[in-house]
């Protein structure tokens, strides 16, 4: 199953970061055992400040003592490296043809700069009314994500397809998040009334084996959201004092 | 023609824009350049081929738009694989690092420098110039890394960083006019200075990167609109 020769691989990650997420189930897809080395992102280590002294967040890749930063580049990474593994789910996480790869990444960079901000923000907002924005924006965003599964998956299981591709791993991350929101506000980002292919798509990809493998149940997220709640209030706070 | 039909919507002073079409030149492809309205007229051609965005720069190749700058420029290099110079490198832990630089300038790079040029308080505006200055001078030490003593951060050629941080070029020099302080420095910033310079003598900036005083002009021009738009907006919220 995993690529021999290809050297000793690290992953710095964060059992709830979708980030992280993303990284570790791309390992997981091809294969490639790996360290997997949990962090408190409350109290940086020294490995995750020395390989990521940029942007010292997860996840990070380190493939034979060289860092790898950002979860997308890491996922194409590891795509290029262990190109000719698999296990059986599918091999390829980004299709071969140019075209196919840029509306993956178009898709994967939407999530980013719209999904994520906005969801994030229904976690931030400290109003009920900055809220219920920030849930406006969140729904818009998954919106889109609807059409773009119709045209990416073609009618088949997933967006890369008939197996797990980019867009797929990007998206789906975000799914204990989902359940998070919808514990803590009784918010429902994709539901099989408003969004039924994306709804049909998250059992998918939940009965994935990767998926069983490393998306933490929703309560885990709640609970790390209530830790990150009270870690900005005790800086907005310390901010106001000042 | 090899690479079929392109056409590329754009707008002369998108930094954006500027990027593909340096990575086009580059390559030495021909293309249908397209200027759009963006402001006041968006053409039908923008919103059917950017339904999501509605922004440039959008490429079409033969028909099938592709948007982003930094999506639009691998496509380009991974399309035309035959057809003149790599645009990112081969190897897959270089190709890692280009992406992850490529995404720190804008993430990082370009965000505090649009809060520098444009932030609604002056507050904001010092905090965009105080971490404008972090970031550049991460990317100092980028470039030191990357380029091992030659021209650019591909290397003997322009790469994949050259290009992004390329387009971005007469923005970034008109720095002291927009923001109060010039981003790339001699004392401080003495390789990106000198690329600065060495890049914009490269025959593809001189045919594609705008003029420097008339980018200024028309940045403050847009400061303005976009200060009134907000103002407007504020007023009719209070009414409301």
């Amino acid at each position: 199953m995993a690529e021999e020769g290809k050297g000793e691989v690290k992953l710095l990650g964060l059992n709830v970061s979708p980030f992280a997420i993303r990284a570790r189930m791309a390992l997981r897809l091809k294969g490639v055992s790996c360290e997997y080395l949990e962090q408190d992102l409350f109290h940086k280590g020294d490995l995750l400040l020395r390989s990521n002294p940029v942007n010292r967040k997860v996840p990070v890749l380190i493939h034979d003592g060289k860092p790898i930063c950002e979860s997308l580049v890491i996922v194409q990474y590891v795509d290029e490296v262990w190109a000719a593994a698999g296990d059986g789910e599918g091999t390829a996480i980004l299709p071969a043809d140019p075209y196919g790869r840029a509306i993956a990444r178009f898709w994967a960079a939407y999530i980013d700069d719209k999904l994520f901000p906005a969801l994030m923000g229904i976690m931030k907002a400290t109003t009920e009314e900055a809220r219920a924005e920030k849930a406006k924006e969140t729904f818009a965003a998954v919106e889109q994500l609807e059409k773009a599964f119709a045209e990416c998956s073609d009618g088949k299981s997933f967006f890369g397809g008939d197996s797990v591709g980019y867009v797929d791993l990007a998206l789906g991350c975000l799914l204990p998040w989902f359940g998070a929101v919808r514990e803590m506000f009784g918010l429902e980002i994709i539901d099989a009334a408003n969004t039924p292919l994306l709804a049909a798509w998250a059992e998918r990809f939940g009965e994935t084996a990767a998926a069983k493998e490393v998306l933490p149940e929703p309560d885990k997220a709640v609970e790390y959201a209530k830790k990150l709640q009270a870690h900005w209030t005790a800086a907005a706070a310390a901010a106001a004092a000042k | 023609m090899a690479e079929g039909e392109l056409k590329l919507l754009g707008t002369w002073a998108s930094v954006w824009a500027c990027r593909v079409r340096l990575a086009l030149h580059l390559k030495g492809l021909s293309y249908e350049y397209v200027e759009e309205e963006i402001f006041s007229n968006k053409s039908e051609l923008l919103l059917k081929s950017n339904p999501v965005h509605k922004k440039v720069p959008v490429l079409i190749h033969n028909g099938k738009p592709v948007c982003e700058s930094r999506i639009i420029v691998e496509y380009i290099d991974e399309a035309f694989p035959a057809i003149g110079p790599s645009i990112l490198p081969a190897d897959p832990y270089d190709r890692a690092v280009a992406r992850f630089w490529a995404a720190y300038i804008d993430d990082k790079l370009e965000a505090e420098w649009v809060r520098a040029y444009r932030g609604e308080t002056e507050e904001e505006k010092r905090e965009g110039r105080k971490q404008m200055f972090v970031a550049v001078e991460n990317l100092e030490a980028a470039f030191k890394e990357l380029s091992k003593g030659k021209p650019f951060f591909g290397g003997d050629t322009t790469g994949y960083l050259d290009v992004m941080l390329g387009g971005l070029l007469s923005w970034q020099l008109g720095s002291e006019a927009l923001c109060g302080v010039e981003l790339y420095d001699a004392a401080r910033t003495p390789l990106l200075s000198a690329w600065a310079q060495r890049f914009g003598a490269l025959d593809a900036a001189k045919a594609v990167l705008p003029d420097v005083g008339r980018v200024v002009e028309f940045a403050k021009m847009r400061r303005a609109q976009i200060a009134a738009a907000a103002e407007a907006a504020a007023a009719v919220a209070t009414k409301n």
